[in-house]
């Protein structure tokens, strides 16, 4: 039999135990940083981005898509797509998810750059995140959506907690890997006539490795994005509620505006940074291209 | 105008582990081979002491796999020896602090590479203005300078270029400039003409001859080719097999190889 086989193991009590322990013991901290984050962080920007008139942001997202892609019909299209959102009646959670986004992004990037210019740098850091980065990204995020749920509530900070988890690992990986793919030459040449270490990654590192960092950063939005309606499980607004009303209600009508939704901004997001992962002149090149 | 002579003393360089066993064995006169098959260690270059004189061009010449571009970078600590002396100007270089090998890699020593190793995002005006960007100098004079140097190997009307736009040859006159602006006593060049075509590079040689004659540094320069190293060099040494096989002048390695192998490379020249 299978089952005298297997030494039975169990730890289940212990890590309930612990995080037990660590809500009764550090409650209060937790909850201070949940709400410093709510304070200074998520409801200002919300406020900011529902401040602004939607067809500024209409506006911006034209002029933006245009310097990054140089397509005209492509923004003009991005533009009517976006405000069709709105004509769904989704104005208002778009931004709520956006808000989301924004502050989980801005948290990777603060977070995420900085430990793959570490890693590159230090082998021994390198071995010794890179296990940690796939459990990040494998572990299935409804076992840690609880703890995050215990420490710091319901709402928009567990969210942008657990969505921080599962979109960081490949901004840190393509930083690393594109620091690494830095040309040995232009390094060595750069060093040979003496640049700090600052230098070194200021004028040849990062800006050689940008393609590679800009990749992560698209991988990330993604991810941040896969996330909203996990994250209107653990009571955070936006699309994912109307995703969420939809499949526990049988209303896939519903259910589609809000999918419909997220897609648009997917295909938005992802071709605005995937463009600037080229730099100016790439870019030039590449309209010439298409225009000829 | 101030010279520097650079001094190499019996430089050792072993890439392993087990280094020091490695070079017991070396001094037991053990063959490479054998210490790469009892220490796993590979010998890179083997007692090689070498005096540079100051203002010339000395050239260090062999085969791929001879460590003659390993050699070159000990100079400015690219690479750092397993065992041996650097003294430039008498100054044991190997004895620096991080702050000193900073300051003599930046006002002291410049190198040209053979891919040319610039910086794909910057123009060629800031290319070669980038010894003294490093330097912490002031934008606009940095600038200024880089473009006399630019004047220097004719490529002012390319200055707001970017290296990608420019063929193999003027990359690498980029790649001249950037060092003649550094202004350093020292330029290393590493097969810097190696990869141009040789009508390119007859060129670029004789560059590099007349900008010796108006500046007198020492430069360091490494080739592969007999012809290159006869060409330019007020002295060459041959390296074979990280040994120093001979050094002396074009004419001493002509009529005098110092063992088969260069006279072979000799032959060859004679034959075409």
């Amino acid at each position: 039999m299978a089952s005298e086989f297997f030494i039975p193991i169990s730890f289940a009590n212990e890590l309930n135990l612990g995080i037990d322990s660590i809500v009764t013991n550090y409650g209060d901290q937790l909850h201070r940083v949940s709400e410093i984050m709510l304070q200074y962080l998520l409801v200002p920007l919300e406020h900011f981005l529902q401040s602004i008139p939607p067809w500024i942001i209409l506006i911006l997202v034209g002029l933006t898509s245009y310097h990054a892609l140089r397509r005209p019909g492509l923004s003009v299209t991005f533009v009517f797509a976006l405000y069709f959102i709105g004509c769904l009646g989704l104005w208002e959670k778009t931004i709520q998810t956006l808000n989301i986004m924004l502050v989980s992004i801005i948290i990777c990037l603060v977070i995420g750059v900085p430990i793959g210019i570490l890693m590159a740098r230090t082998k021994w850091l390198s071995r010794l995140l890179l296990p940690v980065l796939d459990v990040m990204q494998t572990f299935p995020m409804f076992v840690y959506m609880l703890p995050a749920v215990m420490l710091f509530s319901i709402g928009k900070v567990p969210a942008v907690m657990a969505t921080v988890i599962y979109a960081l690992p490949p901004l840190i990986r393509l930083t690393e890997l594109g620091i690494n793919q830095v040309d040995e030459e232009a390094r060595e040449a750069a060093w040979s006539f003496g640049t700090t270490r600052w230098q070194l990654l200021i004028w040849v590192q990062l800006p050689l490795a940008r393609p590679s960092i800009m990749a992560g950063i698209n991988q990330t939005t993604m991810l941040a994005l896969a996330m909203v309606v996990v994250a209107s499980m653990i009571g955070a607004r936006g699309l994912g509620e109307d995703i969420l009303h939809g499949l526990t209600n049988l209303d896939f009508g519903k259910g589609a505006h809000a999918g419909i939704a997220v897609v648009i901004l997917a295909i938005l997001i992802d071709r605005v940074t995937q463009a600037y992962g080229m730099n100016r002149r790439q870019r030039a090149q590449i309209n010439q291209g298409s225009q000829a | 105008m101030s010279t520097s002579n650079i001094s190499v003393r019996n430089i050792y360089k072993i890439f392993g582990i087990h280094t020091a066993a490695a070079l017991d064995l070396l001094k037991q006169e053990k063959s490479k081979a054998e210490i790469l098959a009892q220490t796993g260690c590979n010998v890179g270059l083997n007692n090689i002491s070498l005096e540079i004189p100051e203002g010339k061009i000395f050239v260090i010449m062999g085969l791929s796999g001879s460590g003659k571009s390993t050699l070159v970078r000990h100079i400015n600590r690219l690479i750092d020896p397993t065992r041996g002396e650097i003294l430039i100007d008498d100054k044991n270089i190997l004895a620096f602090n991080e702050t000193e090998l900073r300051d003599l890699r930046r006002h002291k020593i410049s190198m040209v590479f053979q891919s040319f190793g610039l910086l794909p995002h910057w123009t060629v005006l800031d290319n070669s203005a980038f010894a003294l960007l490093t330097r912490g100098e002031k934008k606009s004079t940095a600038r200024q300078r880089a473009m006399e140097s630019l004047k220097l190997v004719g490529l002012t009307d390319y200055a707001k270029y970017y290296p990608d736009q420019l063929s193999g040859g003027m990359r690498q006159r980029v790649g001249l400039a950037r060092a003649l602006t550094a202004d350093t006593d020292i330029i290393l060049m590493d097969e810097a003409f190696s990869a141009l075509d040789p009508l390119i590079r007859g060129e670029m040689q004789e560059q590099l001859l007349d900008l010796e004659e108006r500046l007198h540094k020492t430069i360091v320069f490494i080739t592969h080719d007999l012809d290159e190293a006869l060409r330019i060099g007020n002295q060459i040494a041959i390296l074979w097999d990280g040994s120093l096989v001979q050094v002396g002048t074009p004419e001493d390695i002509l009529q005098r190889p110092a063992n088969d192998y260069v006279k072979r490379f000799v032959e060859k020249r004679v034959a075409a």
